[in-house]
């Protein structure tokens, strides 16, 4: 099979991740879109990895993993609390550090 | 050139002259209401005490032959910076006991006369530190051995003065008084700073004894130089013009400090540095000189004012210019001169010291009046105070043989022998004496009683009127036991040298021509004065002469024009370039950056969506760059 191919579903992978950043407004699905392009970003590091024969990407891979397992322990903290002052989870009114 | 030698045995008591007061100021001003019942009492005590230390001291000089009469009590050592040394030590010699002698002694019966004059005052016990500071300083002044320590006490005097001058802090023209003093005396410490660095650069030294004996080294110019600026610091604390304006208004403070200032210390110090300089004087003609005709501008400045005053203590003070300009003249003279002009120094002492309690005592019982307009017939009801005053009348004016007599004649006559013009002046200065001083004597305590309606006049209390005798008693002895035989020349002669003045014309002939013009002023007054009823208002039509004099020869407006104007426009403009250049240049600063900010704070939306674009758009801009760079 042409590795190739899993670089373009990875692109697709990252592109409806930030496409989800960018217009989603609920903070749940904005968190669960960055996990999205990080995993997009992993099959990238693995599919080079297998490519040019070497482990390099394999090792960040699993460092990705675990940065995001610590993210998400905090991020989902964070809007947690969020919602409990607020009762809402949307990311526009969560800009009390404006002005 | 004297010889000093250490201080030893009696003379070691030296430093308590100037302890005692000290002490008693630093007492009195540091311990608050504690002291207020009997810290008046402290006060006279401290001065006591001095007084008694300076007859010790006196005593002790007396007993030891001429030449060996100096001596130097070392203290510690203040500076030491390389080159620069300077000792706290204080030289006792003829001169500064002759000063020491005037100032505790004088001083002495004010503090006694201020018991009685300021009682039912608040303030007594504060009015008597700031008495006890005066004398301090002022006998630092005269004891010091070097020209920083007079500096000292030169500056003390200053302060003293002002706090005095500005003691009734109730009313309104106390303050701006008490200023001007203050900033007039700056004026003259300038020459007295820049005297002191001159004697550094040229001598490396500051001592008395160290400066006298380089000064024959040094250049000319260097020593007139040095002369013109010890002249401008004595024209400061002497009154002398053209740094006269302060001493008129410096008649806010009590009578006791006026009389003070007047007689025993402040006024008299200017004097004192010229004839402690007299080795350095001796050496610069020009500067002397210019002594000389300060003295004469100022003594017939200060008789005409005086002529024109109606206010009594203004005129006084007037005469004390005029009497202040006659030493001034007389040590301008030179070695003929310095033992005349403080000759007439301590006599002065005695008869102003007793006019101006004299003064204090007629504003005592006429309720603080000061208007001679008002006075008029106070013979009496205050037979002591007229006794005591006329004795002084008569003494200035030089009536023998009262002091003036002895004293000031031997100024005109040895004035005469250095130029006809010079002693000429005098001569006239002496007619204008006579003229104001009859003038007061005869407003206050002879004529019509012009009295306001509320005014009960009475003799003053004991305390008052025996200092004013034993002054009355100084006014008319004083002349007559310094002079005679050579009494003071002989004393002064180690330090100050002397040299009898040669005239053409003889005693006798001199003193006739200055009696004569001692009667037409007397005359003069009594046509005015005595025939003639005073208004009780001052008339309005007066000539040119008494316009000017009544405002002061237009000395206020002439520093007002010259000085204060320009100096006013000055700030402003230093003010103006304050604010808006360098003040505009930083405000400008800050408020570009903070414009600058405010605009740059619009980009935080606060969206995080917003923010991810941007970071995304970035990441997809390097990604580009990449493609295109790294083809």
């Amino acid at each position: 099979m042409n590795p190739m191919n899993y670089i373009y579903l990875s692109a697709a992978l990252f592109s409806i991740g930030a496409f989800g950043v960018l217009f989603r407004r609920n903070a749940i699905v904005v968190f669960m879109c960055v996990e999205l392009m990080l995993n997009a970003a992993n099959l990238a590091f693995v599919t080079f990895a297998r490519i040019n024969g070497t482990l390099d990407g394999q090792v960040v891979a699993f460092f990705v993993m675990v940065v995001a397992a610590a993210e998400v322990v905090i991020g989902l903290a964070i809007i947690m609390s969020i919602f409990a002052t607020r009762r809402s989870a949307s990311i526009d009114e969560a800009n009390l550090l404006r002005s | 050139m004297e010889t000093i030698t250490a201080a030893s045995g009696t003379t070691s008591l030296t430093w308590l002259l100037i302890a005692l007061p000290l002490a008693g100021a630093v007492i009195l001003l540091g311990t608050g209401r504690v002291t207020n019942k009997w810290g008046h009492l402290l006060g006279v005590a401290t001065i006591a005490g001095s007084f008694g230390v300076a007859v010790t001291l006196w005593l002790s000089l007396l007993a030891k032959p001429s030449e060996d009469r100096a001596v130097r009590q070392f203290l510690f050592t203040w500076l030491d910076l390389g080159r620069f040394k300077v000792d706290v030590a204080l030289q006792l010699d003829q001169l500064s006991m002759a000063f020491v002698l005037l100032i505790t002694g004088v001083g002495l019966l004010i503090h006694v006369y201020a018991v009685g004059y300021m009682k039912g005052d608040d303030g007594r016990r504060r009015f008597f530190g700031y008495l006890n500071l005066f004398v301090a300083a002022m006998l630092l002044l005269v004891l010091a051995d070097s020209y920083v320590l007079l500096y000292v006490g030169w500056e003390g005097v200053g302060l003293a003065s002002y706090l005095l001058i500005g003691y009734y802090q109730t009313r309104d023209t106390a303050g701006p008084a008490a200023k001007k003093a203050f900033v007039v005396n700056r004026v003259g410490d300038i020459g007295m700073s820049v005297a002191i660095m001159l004697m550094f650069a040229a001598f490396g030294t500051v001592t008395f004894q160290g400066v006298f004996e380089a000064a024959p080294g040094a250049s000319s110019a260097m020593v007139n130089g040095i002369g013109f600026m010890l002249l401008l610091a004595a024209c400061g604390k002497s009154a002398q013009f053209p740094l006269q304006s302060w001493l008129l208004d410096a008649m806010e403070g009590p009578t006791p400090v006026s009389a003070l200032i007047h007689a025993a210390t402040m006024v008299t110090a200017g004097v004192y540095l010229i004839a402690r300089s007299n080795p350095i004087f001796d050496l610069a003609p020009t500067a002397q000189m210019a002594v000389i005709i300060v003295g004469l501008i100022t003594l017939l400045a200060g008789g005409i004012i005086a002529s024109a005053k109606d206010d009594i203590k203004k005129a006084l003070a007037g005469s004390t210019m005029s009497a202040i300009g006659y030493m001034m003249l007389a040590v301008g003279l030179g070695p003929t001169g310095y033992v005349f002009a403080i000759a007439f120094l301590l006599a002065h002492g005695f008869f102003k010291a007793g006019l101006f309690l004299g003064a204090g005592s007629v504003m005592h019982g006429m309720n603080d009046q000061v208007n001679m307009r008002r006075f008029g017939g106070l013979r009496s009801v205050m037979a002591i105070t007229t006794a005591t005053f006329g004795l002084g009348y008569l003494a200035i004016i030089g009536i023998p043989p009262l002091a003036g007599y002895f004293t000031k004649d031997l100024i005109i006559e040895s004035a005469l022998a250095r130029s006809p013009i010079i002693g000429g002046l005098a001569i006239i200065g002496a007619g204008l004496t006579a003229f104001y001083m009859s003038r007061i004597f005869f407003m206050t305590f002879i004529g019509k009683k012009r009295w306001t309606e509320d005014v009960h006049p009475h003799e003053s209390p004991w305390s008052m009127t025996v200092p004013m005798l034993v002054l009355a008693i100084g006014s008319v002895a004083s002349g007559y036991l310094l002079m005679r035989d050579y009494t003071l020349e002989k004393w002064l002669e180690p330090v100050t040298g002397f040299v009898e003045p040669e005239t053409s014309l003889s005693h006798v002939v001199v003193t006739s021509i200055t009696l004569t013009s001692v009667a037409v002023g007397i005359v003069a007054a009594i046509l005015l004065y005595l025939r003639r009823d005073v208004p009780q208002v001052a008339p309005e039509k007066v000539s040119f002469l008494v316009v000017a004099a009544r405002k002061d020869l237009f000395g206020d407006a002439f520093n007002e024009a010259v000085f204060m104007r320009p100096g006013q426009w000055l700030t402003r403009s230093l003010v103006w370039v304050d604010n808006r250049v360098i003040d505009g240049a930083v405000n400008g600063v800050a408020a570009s950056l903070g414009g600058l900010s405010a605009r740059a704070r619009r980009i935080q939306t606060g969206y995080t969506r917003s923010y991810s674009l941007v970071m995304l758009s970035g990441a997809l801009l390097v990604l580009v760059l990449l493609a295109i760079v790294g083809r």
